[in-house]
């Protein structure tokens, strides 16, 4: 049984689509890799997997072991050097590691078109057939929706891994009344399902406009604190569109901030006086530079510090 | 069970053909591998071996779905019926919808009808502000809800008892619902029928897709968002309308670009680091509509239920949308004009709607 050495098994849902939910999932692990823990994402989104593409390994193909799947390396896992003067270089990393239905398409454009039965059959075979091996957390991002796959997918975690290894949900939505309609729904798809709510994240709160620093709300704001506080579930943080991030998943660029740009009282700056951008390096690395490493590690820090009591 | 490498996609021509013939009343859930109760090897399949329902799959009779022709008929009066399609969520597939209905039943001689699909996450009637409205049975069927005189919806969302209710459905309940929308459903004469779909390729896409061959269908509008993520689901839904034989009638962006409103500079949120919708329409042949940018205040229309035509009539998003519209229009073998007027006569935007 392959989730058997897993110590701790996360979802990430949401009801609506296109809020962040896979976007969120790759920040959740890039952070745990960066706290030392060792990672692996599997994304049962059939028919519209992201994450192969937000870690920018699209071109990779899984490998098949007696009985198994190899899940697809991010990166390895690093031990600290302390020595090293640039402080990012020598930090410890856990490993990481995805499986996605997209590492088995012949072609990146090709449609999965699929029935119900089908897809439960494959969400099955993801969360049996795949050697993970022993790891310290497995992040399960979800499609949209609650259905066929989520259906399948706690009804068999529910059977196969212990009540302790299931840690919970994470849910994901944005502050618009359309997305929080959609996403009382899954909070109430976990009730009834007994899958714990270990917090929503508010996504795509706010936009800081790069050339004046006037901050709009882009779609509106505040809904899901106001809707964490309705429903008594943790409220884990908001976090701001950052066209930087974006770029660095799009395009690979070492995220670049201008003068003056201090999150969470860290100051972010000052990359741009180097001249020359590093493009190069592991994804890991680049992403310490973003202006939501600071806001993820502060939520995985308090999410941690829960799951593991 | 050993795991499979083998190409894990199945061909679009069974599973459409599969909605298109009678399904045997089973005893048990389809097993994993499941043929499909409804196909020809229903029944005599490996997964079949040991199924509770194998004996009844194997002997039930393959006609065709007698429901077809009810739905045809159910359709008779409805002259156009465009699907709004996007492999990927959120992306303004339900504003797009709305947009589209507002636009044509600014005419006050256009009956328009929208079609909510997306079981699990319906949008629609909180965007038309008609959320808490429940569906009336008549002797002839279920009645549309009404938006105003010339626009009904119809969505899952109005048989819910509590707003916040989860529908937990797997595929074939909510293909049954689907037909229900499409075979109860008293349409009447209408010019033209949104239909909203979820994202993905799945059980709702095909079930409309096949329940719709033969009434016709217009073709779809795809709606997008400019970065590769969002592209990259979107090309796979192309694949499936080429494979499902519906025709495209093309692509829109969606969210491109964004206005400060303090400074009026201009950033591109969602970069187009691939060339965007535009390069994607020029990639696959399909024709490019045009591309809307991000406007905070469309979201905000939504969530009040508003039409955004109404309050924002010349705002440089309204513009671009009704630009979408009218070339939608155009691709469908319309009049431009008669579609969505280009002067902004005051008879139709100051029409109530609620």
């Amino acid at each position: 049984m392959s989730l058997k050495d897993i110590k701790h098994i996360t979802l990430v849902l949401s009801g609506k689509g296109g809020v962040g939910k896979s976007s969120v999932t790759s920040q959740l692990a890039l952070t745990l890799s960066l706290q030392g823990h060792s990672v692996g994402v599997l994304d049962i989104d059939l028919t519209g997997p992201s994450i192969p593409r937000f870690f920018g390994i699209e071109s990779e193909k899984v490998k098949q072991a007696p009985g198994g799947w190899i899940p697809v390396p991010v990166h390895e896992a690093r031990k600290a050097s302390g020595e090293d003067a640039q402080g990012i270089e020598g930090k410890e990393l856990g490993s990481l590691r995805c499986m996605s239905l997209g590492f088995l398409l012949a072609n990146r454009g090709d449609a999965v078109v699929w029935r119900g039965p089908k897809k439960t059959a494959m969400v099955r075979q993801f969360l049996s057939d795949v050697h993970w091996g022993p790891m310290d957390y497995l992040l399960i991002d979800t499609p949209p929706g609650t259905s066929d796959e989520h259906i399948s997918l706690v009804e068999t975690l529910l059977k196969q891994a212990t009540p302790e290894q299931l840690a919970g949900a994470v849910i994901v939505t944005t502050p618009q009344a359309i997305s929080i309609s959609d996403v009382r729904k899954e909070i109430n798809f976990c009730r009834k399902t007994n899958v714990s709510v270990l917090g929503v994240v508010e996504n795509m709160a706010g936009f800081v406009c790069p050339n004046c620093s006037e901050c709009t709300n882009v779609f509106s704001k505040g809904g899901g604190e106001v809707m964490a506080k309705e429903f008594d579930v943790p409220f884990m943080g908001s976090v701001p569109i950052d066209p930087m991030f974006i770029r660095l998943i799009e395009e690979g660029r070492k995220p670049v901030y201008p003068q003056g740009t201090v999150v969470e009282g860290k100051d972010l700056a000052g990359e741009i006086n180097e001249g020359a951008v590093q493009d190069d390096g592991l994804l890991v690395d680049k992403y310490t530079a973003c202006s939501l490493c600071p806001i993820f590690d502060g939520m995985v820090k308090k999410l941690v510090s829960k799951i593991e009591g | 069970m050993a795991p499979s490498l083998e190409e894990p996609i199945q061909p679009v021509d069974d599973a459409l053909d599969s909605h298109l013939k009678k399904a045997p009343a089973l005893v048990a859930p389809e097993p994993e591998h499941c043929p499909g109760p409804e196909s020809q090897s229903a029944g005599k399949g490996d997964a079949c071996a040991g199924c509770p329902n194998q004996q009844i799959c194997a002997s039930a009779p393959k006609g065709p779905d007698p429901d077809i022709p009810v739905i045809t008929q159910r359709l008779a009066g409805v002259k156009h019926k465009i699907l709004v399609l996007s492999g990927k969520g959120g992306v303004g597939k339900s504003t797009f919808t709305t947009m589209l209905a507002h636009a044509f039943a600014s005419n006050a001689d256009n009956m328009v009808g929208i079609m909510d699909t997306d079981i699990c996450g319906p949008s629609i009637p909180k965007m038309m502000g008609v959320e808490a409205e429940t569906i009336h049975v008549t002797n002839t069927g279920w009645e549309p809800v009404w938006v105003s005189d010339n626009l009904g919806v119809m969505s899952v969302q109005f048989m819910l008892p509590n707003r916040d209710d989860a529908v937990i459905w797997r595929g074939p309940k909510k293909n049954g619902l689907i037909k229900q929308f499409l075979k109860d459903v008293e349409w009447g004469d209408m010019d033209y029928l949104v239909v909203d779909t979820p994202p993905g390729t799945s059980d709702e896409h095909l079930s409309v897709t096949s329940f719709l061959k033969e009434s016709g269908i217009d073709g779809a509008v795809l709606v997008t968002t400019p970065q590769e993520v969002s592209l990259l689901d979107v090309r796979k839904e192309i694949d499936f309308c080429h494979k499902a034989g519906i025709p495209i009638l093309g692509l829109v962006e969606n969210m491109s670009g964004f206005v400060c409103p303090s400074c009026t500079h201009q950033s591109e949120i969602f970069r187009a680091t691939t060339g965007g919708g535009r390069q994607l329409a020029k990639d696959t042949n399909v024709p490019f509509l045009g591309a809307v940018p991000l406007d905070p205040r469309i979201g905000m229309s939504c969530d009040f239920g508003e039409s955004f035509f109404d309050n924002f009539g010349d705002s440089p998003a309204c513009k671009a949308l009704k630009e979408v519209v009218r070339r939608t229009g155009e691709e469908m073998g319309l009049d431009a004009n008669h579609v969505l007027p280009d002067h902004e006569d005051d008879e139709s935007m100051d029409r109530p709607w609620h």
